[in-house]
């Protein structure tokens, strides 16, 4: 990484796993925020699950287009949460986990946060899946805090890591 | 229980809180949307597709002939 990136925040997940992984407290004195995740989650039955990225805890006036590649095909849509990566899940090869890139521009701003998320599953097997996503959030607060939470799955697996690393201009 | 962990950014200190139950409740509430969510998606994905194929087999078209079209 530049010597502008800094971690602010590691957190790797124990054996009992974790529901959410919040961030809390984030300073405000950086110009972005770069979240990079490496997670997998218990979702049943697949091989992947969506991380959602709720600033603050809001839940609401998020929004997002996504390109995506599940390795056969690609296609597009729209959402109403913030992915803020991928990550694998109950039918992947053991012990691999999704990453993905999260980038929060001028988050501790006074206009609408926007994100851009690419992620990918990748499991040594036949199955993969990509996305490319830009995500906004229609709220002029300063991001204070991040929650990662599991879309479709209960928990993150022990092993899952998140990092958030604060970035300056200079 | 279900826990979460909570990174304190200003002390690095890191945390593992049982959920409450309301928070339980939750997340049960919201995997349950994001799968029913999930379906509707497939489902409307299917049903574009079926229409689709009505309207080529209309026109006489195969499916090759028909992804070809639109490629």
């Amino acid at each position: 990484m530049a010597n502008t990136y800094k971690a602010i925040a590691t957190v790797t997940v124990g054996s009992g796993g974790a529901s959410s992984i919040d961030f809390n407290s984030i300073p405000s004195t950086y110009t972005d925020l770069l979240l990079v995740t490496s997670c997998r989650s218990n979702r049943s039955s697949s091989y992947r699950d969506l991380i959602q990225l709720r600033p603050n805890s809001s839940t609401t006036n998020l929004s997002a287009r996504a390109l995506t590649n599940d390795g056969s095909s690609v296609s597009s849509g729209t959402a109403t949460v913030i992915n803020g990566g991928m990550a694998t899940a109950s039918s992947s090869t053991a012990s691999t986990f999704g990453n993905s890139y999260c980038y929060i521009p001028n988050y501790a701003g006074s206009t609408n946060k926007s994100f851009s998320t690419d992620a990918t599953t990748e499991d040594n097997s036949a199955n993969i899946y990509q996305t490319l996503e830009a995500g906004l959030w229609s709220n002029t607060a300063a991001i204070t805090s991040i929650s990662l939470v599991p879309n479709v799955g209960t928990q993150f697996v022990q092993y899952s890591s998140a990092t958030l690393y604060g970035i300056k201009n200079s | 229980m279900p826990t979460k962990l909570v990174v304190d950014c200003s002390t690095g200190a890191v945390e593992e809180i049982e959920l409450t139950a309301e928070e339980i409740a939750q997340r049960e509430a919201d995997a349950e949307a994001a799968t029913q969510a999930k379906a509707d998606e497939e489902a409307a994905a299917a049903a574009k597709q079926a229409e689709k194929e009505a309207i080529a087999a209309r026109l006489g078209l195969s499916a090759e002939e028909l992804s070809t079209l639109l490629s």
